[in-house]
């Protein structure tokens, strides 16, 4: 672990001020990725700027019908809020698919959106990693890739994104407000995280100086249609192989609205309008379904080991929009899956 | 007499170690306490070119940095830094020692602060430069080196032809990975400065008199200068029989600057400590079209470090199981550049039962047998490496009443021919086989008038109860209830015991109370046959017992003199006692374990994903001393059993020799999630013979034959054979 500075944030503005007074310094919150990363000398913020007691903590309904949530409501706060578990079960399942109750508890929102992939040679500073150490190589693409992307990657990473939460807020169209040295600002959580390209080493398109102060979500909540389905290698308690959020709107068997996300297969939560689009108006098949998958899975490649993501997330998928559809959304504590 | 022994009595270490007041190695304080943080090697294998400690040196509040060039002397001789574990071939890893890197995560320094954020952000400022060697560490693109080594089980006729002419023929390869143990406690040592050279040092280990032994040997110290105290361990599995890293590097740092040191490895460094080796188990049965076999062979190739023979017996359990006129065994280690391996839970039986038990439910598969009925047709009342009956063996019971339990009539025979709504349902069983040891332990019991009785011991409690089943047996033998004793354990000062392994401790331990319970018992029988007018006069003393706190004739209770009593007259305050365990000598029986384990699992097929919902493991290990200590032994073992089948494996990048999970987020082990319902039998098993007792030890026999079981149910709910574990779901859907 590297010496740090330690800072208090006493308002969003000092926090913005202190981020802009010191180029090494990052922001904590509940610290659970940025702390274990610290730990393996991976992050080596030269100054913590603890924003942990900022008034970010309210979930507050928008005029327009939706919610806006602080950045620092906590993970398992926001997945049993009444709001949340009513009018956003979809979200509420994701978070709940996540990490651990004592990790949720520590979470925050705005964190769990900032957190940092788990590739094992980004973690292992021994090993090239672009992430880490822009310029060294990836160690991953010619390695042990077992979890790595099968989406949107680059020559340069095949890093995954490990969030759930973001994978739930991208199927519902999230909006993601920032601060900055330049005011405040809006973007779509799909255009929040980024792809690795030839710049891995940024995960987002947060500018230097800017802080999460809030998630939107819109007033369609999707509750009554669908489902979060998480594949892993153990039956809780570990990352994402694969990972679908699914949502439907229904008129009989007939698609109006449809959203479909993957996790764990992509640098970002993974989304496509054409796929969505191609479900609205069908009646709601496993071949329609399957279709969606396919189109979703559009350009999917494989590297040496982890070429069965490809398969199990167009089946899961499948499976994700069977489970919204019958309205027996996947149980986050029951390990059946549905 | 046995008010106690065989009753689920609680833990009488449990209040302690749920309040916290139990101490463990890394939290003993001591004035002036530093703390050392441990750097490792970055590559496999090469020297230390330069090793610049000067920044590091630099930091506020570093007191030393610790190098093979700046070091205390260590002594120099492979001899002394052979543990009593230590294999027979080899020369053990010395830390510290010299510029050879032999494995990544090496220890090559160790920086001491005054508190332990300083030394590891210190440990950041070391400079190390390589001259890096050419290495390997894939088991299987060297597998063509492995060289044989020395197995006890001689071959017995000639199994390659009865191989070739067997109606039917099973051959298969299973692949069982790397594992490494993660006990929940850190490895972690405290060593205490005395003042005047000596040192008491608190360490997480198996066996306090092997590192206390040990220490003295490295350091060239007298036995008086070093005493080791390891009162309660947080799970250890094997990987604490061995001295660690940080027992040598905190003494080494004691001596050096003559202080008290504390080191604590992290997670991550334990994984440069010993580990369960990736073994490829080659299996080769033949059989008669009514399932009796005509020969086994069995092949097990593993891996160890360059520099140590690691080896245990994966190959010869077939001797015990299976009558078989032909069987060979053979067992073959590739030398890699990577720590040397250590035990892990039924070491060799875990991996080498695995794949036997699996080959034998193909065989059942080819036979169109029932895998329970494969088995009894196959079934050997003689270990047939010595033509010896067992001094018990209910292996039969309990097949019969775990089958009983879980309901295998039940099973419909074809693969894939069971379903519960979108799951395929799939009913897998196995055998499990281990051995009774036991070993020379004594022990010391001290009696005071008043009733009670201190019992000590230097054998460790790793976890395993055995500081309750010492005040059971105790308590019986003395008579008193077990409130009135107390045990010490696991200080090197105390009466002899080895290492804490191999299902011994339970045996060996409790004859030694028994034994110096028995003196004790004859001491007060003289006593009260010396009273005035005592009502035991003319008793002779093998009829005389302890009981309720009084010394009594067996026949006829109500006639006995209070423990108090007799003392008072023996005009002693206190009678101490100290016996080494005696067993007789018998090499006319086989001693062993059994169980039998039958699981269910549910798939759901489509996406690969596996759910254990039951397991039923029935075991057969002699006299149960505690069946609530026992049962949690056997269902912390099947838990392990789920963890082999479905997620544990340590995995390298070869390309860097560097392990790349080495953590517990990424090494998967069972979460609560993936246990369900376990359901543990005690097969009685009454055995005169092997041990006054009859106790046989259950700290192995649980874990063996549950990832077979596992892995069969997998194969009969898909009718998919996964020979490498982890059975994981990518394996599936291929």
């Amino acid at each position: 672990m590297n010496n740090f500075q330690y800072s208090r944030a006493s308002d969003v503005a000092d926090a913005i001020r202190l981020l802009a007074a010191d180029p090494g310094a990052k922001l904590i919150a509940g610290g659970t990725n940025l702390i274990d990363l610290m730990k393996e000398n991976v992050e080596r913020p030269s100054r913590l700027i603890d924003i942990s007691r900022l008034p970010l903590r309210e979930v507050e309904e928008t005029p327009d019908g939706g919610l806006r949530i602080g950045a620092l409501v906590p993970n398992s706060d926001l997945a049993y809020h009444p709001l949340i578990e009513q009018r956003y079960p979809l979200l509420a399942s994701a978070i709940l698919a996540g990490a651990s109750a004592q990790l949720r508890n520590m979470a925050s929102v705005g964190g769990n959106l900032m957190q940092r992939t788990r590739c094992s040679y980004f973690y292992d500073t021994t090993t090239p990693c672009n992430k880490r150490s822009p310029g060294t190589g990836c160690s991953a693409m010619d390695g042990l890739n077992r979890n790595h992307a099968i989406l949107g990657t680059s020559n340069s990473c095949i890093a995954t994104n490990p969030s759930d939460m973001s994978v739930a807020l991208a199927a519902l169209g999230a909006l993601v407000h920032i601060a900055g040295p330049s005011g405040l600002r809006t973007i779509a959580l799909t255009d929040f995280h980024r792809l690795p390209e030839d710049k891995p080493h940024l995960d987002t398109n947060l500018g230097s100086g800017e802080i999460i102060t809030a998630i939107e979500l819109p007033p369609h909540g999707f509750a009554r249609n669908y489902s979060y389905l998480k594949i892993r290698d153990r039956l809780s308690y570990a990352f994402a192989l694969v990972s679908v959020a699914a949502a439907l709107e229904l008129e009989g068997n007939a698609i109006g609205e449809a959203r479909l996300a993957l996790g764990g297969v992509a640098h970002k939560p993974w989304r496509s309008l054409g796929a969505e689009a191609a479900l609205r108006g069908q009646a709601a098949t496993p071949d329609h379904f399957g279709r969606a998958a396919d189109l979703l899975l559009q350009g999917a490649t494989a590297r040496s080991h982890n070429g069965f993501k490809i398969e199990l997330a167009r089946r899961a998928v499948v499976r994700t929009l069977m489970q919204a559809t019958s309205a027996t959304p996947q149980s986050q504590a029951h390990k059946k899956i549905a | 007499m046995n008010a106690y022994v065989g009753t689920p009595t609680s833990r009488i270490d449990g209040r302690a170690k749920v309040t916290g007041a139990a101490k463990y190695a890394g939290e003993f304080a001591a004035d002036g306490l530093l703390h050392g943080f441990v750097v490792e090697a970055t590559i496999a294998r090469g020297r230390i070119a330069r090793l610049d400690t000067s920044e590091a040196l630099k930091v506020k509040g570093v007191i030393d940095v610790l190098t093979h060039e700046h070091r205390p002397p260590l002594a120099d001789k492979d001899e002394a830094w052979k543990d009593e574990v230590a294999p027979e071939k080899g020369s053990p890893f010395r830390p510290l020692y010299d510029d050879r890197i032999k494995f990544n995560g090496q220890p090559i320094a160790l920086v001491v602060a005054e508190d332990w954020e300083t030394a590891r952000f210190a440990a950041t400022r070391v400079r190390v430069e390589y001259e890096q060697e050419a290495f390997a560490t894939d088991l299987e693109s060297e597998r063509g080196k492995a060289a044989e080594v020395d197995q006890p089980h001689k071959p017995r006729g000639d199994a390659a032809a009865a191989l070739t002419h067997a109606a039917i023929r099973h051959e298969a390869d299973y692949v069982l990975p790397s594992e490494h143990h993660n006990p929940m406690e850190l490895y972690a040592t405290t060593a205490v400065w005395d003042g005047n050279g000596g040192l008491t040092v608190y360490d997480k280990t198996q066996g306090v008199q092997n590192v206390q032994k040990f220490l003295c040997s490295v350091f060239g110290k007298k036995p008086d200068e070093i005493r080791v105290i390891s009162p309660y361990v947080g799970g250890a599995f094997g990987s604490g029989l061995r001295p660690q890293h940080q027992v040598v590097l905190a003494t080494l740092a004691a001596l050096a600057l003559k202080r008290s040191v504390r080191v604590v490895l992290t997670r991550q460094q334990m994984y440069g400590l010993g580990f369960r080796p990736l073994t490829i188990e080659r299996v080769a049965l033949g059989a008669k079209p009514d399932g009796t076999l005509d020969a086994v062979t069995h092949e097990a190739i593993a891996v160890t470090s360059r520099f140590e023979d690691f080896s245990r017996n994966d190959t010869g359990w077939a001797e015990q199981l299976y009558k078989s006129p032909n069987s060979r065994y053979s067992h073959k280690l590739v030398r890699l550049d990577v720590s040397t391996p250590s035990d892990m839970r039924a070491p060799g039986a875990a991996t080498g039962v695995c794949a036997l038990e699996c080959a034998m439910d193909e065989l059942a598969v080819a036979l169109k047998l029932d895998p329970v009925e494969l088995r009894l047709r196959c079934y050997s009342d003689r270990d047939q490496s010595e033509g010896l009956p067992y001094t018990s063996k209910q292996l039969r019971e309990c097949y019969a009443r775990g089958a009983e339990a879980f309901g295998w009539s039940r099973r419909s025979p074809a693969p894939r021919s069971m379903r519960d709504g979108k799951e395929l349902v799939g009913w897998g069983m196995a055998t499990g086989v281990w051995e009774a040891l036991q070993m020379p332990v004594a022990a010391r019991i001290v009696l005071t008038a008043n009733g009670h009785a201190e019992v000590s011991c230097a054998a460790s409690d790793i976890g395993t109860g055995t500081y309750t089943i010492v005040a059971q047996v105790a308590a019986d033998a003395l008579g008193l209830p077990i409130e009135n004793i107390s045990v010490r354990l696991a200080d090197s000062s105390l009466p002899q015991a080895p290492v804490e392994g191999g299902s011994w401790m339970a045996a060996s331990s409790a004859h030694a109370v028994l034994g110096a319970a028995e003196e004790i018992r004859r001491e007060l029988a003289r006593y009260a046959k010396a009273m005035p007018a005592s009502p035991l006069a003319g008793v002779d003393v093998p009829d005389i017992i302890l009981l309720d706190g009084a010394v009594a004739k067996a026949a006829d209770r109500s006639r006995s003199v209070s423990i108090a009593d007799a003392m008072r007259h023996g005009q002693v305050e206190r009678i101490e006692k100290e016996k080494l365990n005696e067993f007789p000598e018998d090499k006319s029986h086989a001693r062993n374990t059994h169980s039998a384990v039958f699981a269910e699992v549910k798939v759901d097929e489509e996406l690969g994903v596996i759910r254990v919902t039951r397991v039923v493991s029935a075991v057969a290990a002699g006299r149960i001393l505690n069946t609530k200590t026992g049962r949690s032994q056997i269902m912390g073992s099947v838990v392990w059993g789920i963890g082999m089948a479905l997620h544990e494996e340590t995995v390298t990048d070869h390309r860097f020799g560097r392990i790349m999970n080495a953590n517990i987020a990424e090494y998967h082990i069972p979460v609560n999630a993936d246990v369900r319902d376990i359901d543990v039998i005690f097969v009685d098993e009454p055995d005169d013979r092997i041990n006054q007792l009859g106790i046989k030890g259950l700290g192995e026999i649980g874990i063996v034959g549950v990832p077979a079981a596992i892995a069969n149910a997998v194969y009969h709910a898909t009718g998919k054979r996964i020979r490498r574990f982890p059975i994981t779901l990518d394996k599936l859907l291929e």
